[in-house]
């Protein structure tokens, strides 16, 4: 078990600079998820970490020792890849144990460490296979596999589900969760996948275009976000967002729509952004009408419908059997004590 | 769509027509040296050089093998034969290795200014074998190596690194990055990960570039003759040779069964190996 520490971390790639002045810290034992949309750097990030990129400037200490220069196989890391990696031409035993027949681990405790990583992947019954014959959801327990084998500090993750299908993404999502939990080791996990990323992060990092958004616990980085672009990229259907003004006394209007948003009061008289999560809007049939019914998509467990108020479209999520027709005529309350507000322009949380 | 059955309109029977005459016309002097190559010099002289033989005789290919004159001495194209092998395997194993272990480094290694060391590698298949000659004559006579063995597969190995270099390194370009960043992680230095990881992989592309040097060496002629010495002429050498080498009549039908020999090893590695060729220059072409 390691932790991980990024100092000022700066790295180009073919003359373009990826990250500029990156300081990360990463505790010991933390499933850490690197979150943000393909182009923003994070697995750049992680690689650099990995040391397969060279770092321009700024350092890479990884269990209390300076890594920045140091080889991949020196840094003490398990590395789990996208496309899984594995060796074609060796079995599913050789895929796991090279690593170790190549520092010299001796054979007795190469035979230990890989009965004991099959069991707990359920890997026995495959290790004699090429890699050509296994399933994607085979090849990718292998690939965690070869990375547990090393008996690592600190294991990273380059958005190793996103090649399965969705049954299959859930499953191994559940398996490397329980999988943490029974290791306890130091997990970094790169994916653009929000769901992802809230099930199974102690911490999310938020990316875009080489710099941290915010970090925080998945509940922080979700009810509390930090700006306009974190907002918008957690949570399916995504935030309401209501461009208006905040008067003085703390009353938000922006077209029609009036809400008295005491907690802000504070915030003085400015433009802003209102951030409403769906499930913080709630419909009535009764009360005064506030808005028309312009679309309903029913998901099963619970359906999506979006109103139209004043020139806004809100969506709302709904849990109950109560169904609305389109064009209906129905009330909305908002939850304010839940809503984000943003500063406009600029996007920050105010 | 309806598929007609088309087999008897007349463009089709056109089209069967051209394709038989074509072949006919690419397989008629190899039926003509065949059997020529089997037919005394009496029935030689009547001059029907599209009859079949009215007696077969094996003795002008027993000739030659190991009778036919290469100049002073009379013992056929068999030492060619076997001056080919000798030139051939070498120079075909070392360029091999050689230019997977150049395609290797250029793909996954990366080195500072590979790009431009590809750039004049490339140059240099442009540029035609003639102009080298003469230089290349002086800087292995400078080191000794002129009219040797080691000389000619050199030479040959030289000659032969653009295009297996290409070969390789588009092959290995094709292979996923991250295959080789995993055997880095597993602790893989320069050596471990060609020979333990790549090597293995490259098996089809290995059969091609063996069929092309194979084939490119044995049918060298220039080189040869230049390069080799008198002690390691080729077989193509030595079947001009024989062929022009004359006391009294024009031996034929020897003449026609060496030229037969002699084109033996590259005919029956097509025909052993054209569906592998095929395939992995398919497969290089399909990944990129």
């Amino acid at each position: 078990m390691s932790n991980v520490v990024l100092r000022n971390l700066c790295i180009s790639l073919g003359g373009n600079e990826i990250i500029r002045d990156l300081d990360l810290d990463v505790e010991e034992g933390e499933f850490l998820v690197l979150l943000g949309p393909s182009g923003c750097g994070k697995s750049t990030l992680l690689h650099s970490i990995a040391g397969l990129i060279d770092v321009s400037a700024g350092s890479v200490g990884i269990g209390g020792r300076d890594m920045t220069d140091a080889d991949p196989s020196e840094r003490g890391i398990g590395m789990v890849f996208q496309s899984y990696a594995l060796y074609p031409t060796m079995t599913v035993e050789k895929n796991m144990s090279f690593g170790l027949r190549i520092n010299g681990t001796p054979k007795a405790e190469i035979a230990r460490r890989i009965a004991r990583t099959a069991e707990m992947l359920q890997l026995g019954p495959l290790l004699g296979r090429k890699p050509a014959q296994l399933s994607g959801g085979q090849r990718q327990r292998v690939a965690i596999g070869r990375a547990l084998v090393r008996e690592a500090g600190v294991f990273l993750f380059d958005e190793p589900l996103s090649n399965l299908d969705a049954k299959l993404r859930a499953e191994l999502r559940r398996e490397l969760k329980l999988l943490h939990r029974k290791l306890g080791s130091t997990m970094i996990y790169v994916t653009h996948d929000q769901v992802e990323a809230m099930t199974l992060a102690t911490r999310i990092v938020v990316m875009r275009a080489g710099k941290i958004q915010q970090i925080g616990t998945p509940a922080e980085v979700y009810e509390r976000p930090a700006n306009l672009f974190v907002a918008g990229f957690l949570g399916a259907p995504a935030m309401n967002f209501v461009p208006g003004a905040l008067g003085a006394g703390g009353v938000f209007a922006a077209g029609g729509l009036r809400l008295d948003l005491a907690a802000h009061a504070t915030a003085g008289a400015r433009d802003a952004v209102l951030g409403i999560r769906p499930e913080h809007v709630r419909i009535g049939h009764g009360g005064a009408p506030a808005g028309t019914v312009s679309l309903v998509e029913p998901m099963g467990n619970h359906q999506v419908v979006w109103i139209e108020s004043g020139g806004q479209l809100l969506s709302a999520l709904v849990h109950d059997a109560s169904t609305f027709a389109l064009g209906e005529a129905v009330s909305f309350e908002v939850d304010t004590a839940r809503v984000s507000l943003f500063d406009r322009p600029g996007g920050q949380r105010l | 769509m309806k598929r007609r059955k088309s087999s008897s309109t007349p463009a089709r029977l056109g089209i069967y027509a051209f394709l038989a005459g074509a072949a006919l016309f690419f397989l008629l002097p190899l039926y003509v040296m065949l059997v020529t190559s089997l037919k005394p010099m009496d029935e030689i002289r009547l001059g029907h050089i599209f009859a079949l033989p009215l007696q077969i005789t094996l003795e002008p290919w027993r000739d030659a093998w190991s009778g036919a004159c290469t100049g002073v001495a009379c013992e056929g194209i068999r030492g060619g034969f076997w001056n080919s092998v000798a030139i051939a395997v070498p120079a075909t194993i070392l360029p091999i290795v050689l230019g997977a272990l150049n395609g290797y480094a250029l793909s996954f290694w990366r080195p500072r200014g590979a790009n431009i060391l590809f750039a004049i590698l490339m140059a240099g298949a442009f540029i035609p074998v003639q102009v080298m000659m003469f230089p290349l004559v002086r800087v292995l006579g400078a080191l000794g190596l002129f009219g040797s063995l080691p000389g000619i597969v050199l030479v040959h190995l030289i000659f032969s690194m653009p295009v297996l270099t290409l070969l390789f390194r588009n092959y290995y370009a094709a292979l996923p990055q991250e295959l080789f960043q995993a055997a880095r992680i597993d602790g893989g230095g320069f050596l471990r990960i060609f020979v333990q990881l790549m090597l293995p992989m490259s098996l089809p592309i290995i059969v091609v570039a063996a069929i092309m040097q194979v084939t490119g060496v044995w049918n060298d002629y220039i080189l040869g003759l230049v390069f080799a010495g008198r002690d390691n002429l080729p077989m193509t050498v030595q079947l001009n040779n024989v062929i022009n080498t004359t006391t009294g009549t024009r031996l034929y039908n020897v003449n026609m069964a060496a030229t037969i020999l002699t084109s033996l090893v590259p005919l029956a590695i097509y025909f052993i190996s054209g569906r592998w060729f095929v395939r992995g220059i398919a497969a290089g072409a399909v990944k990129g």
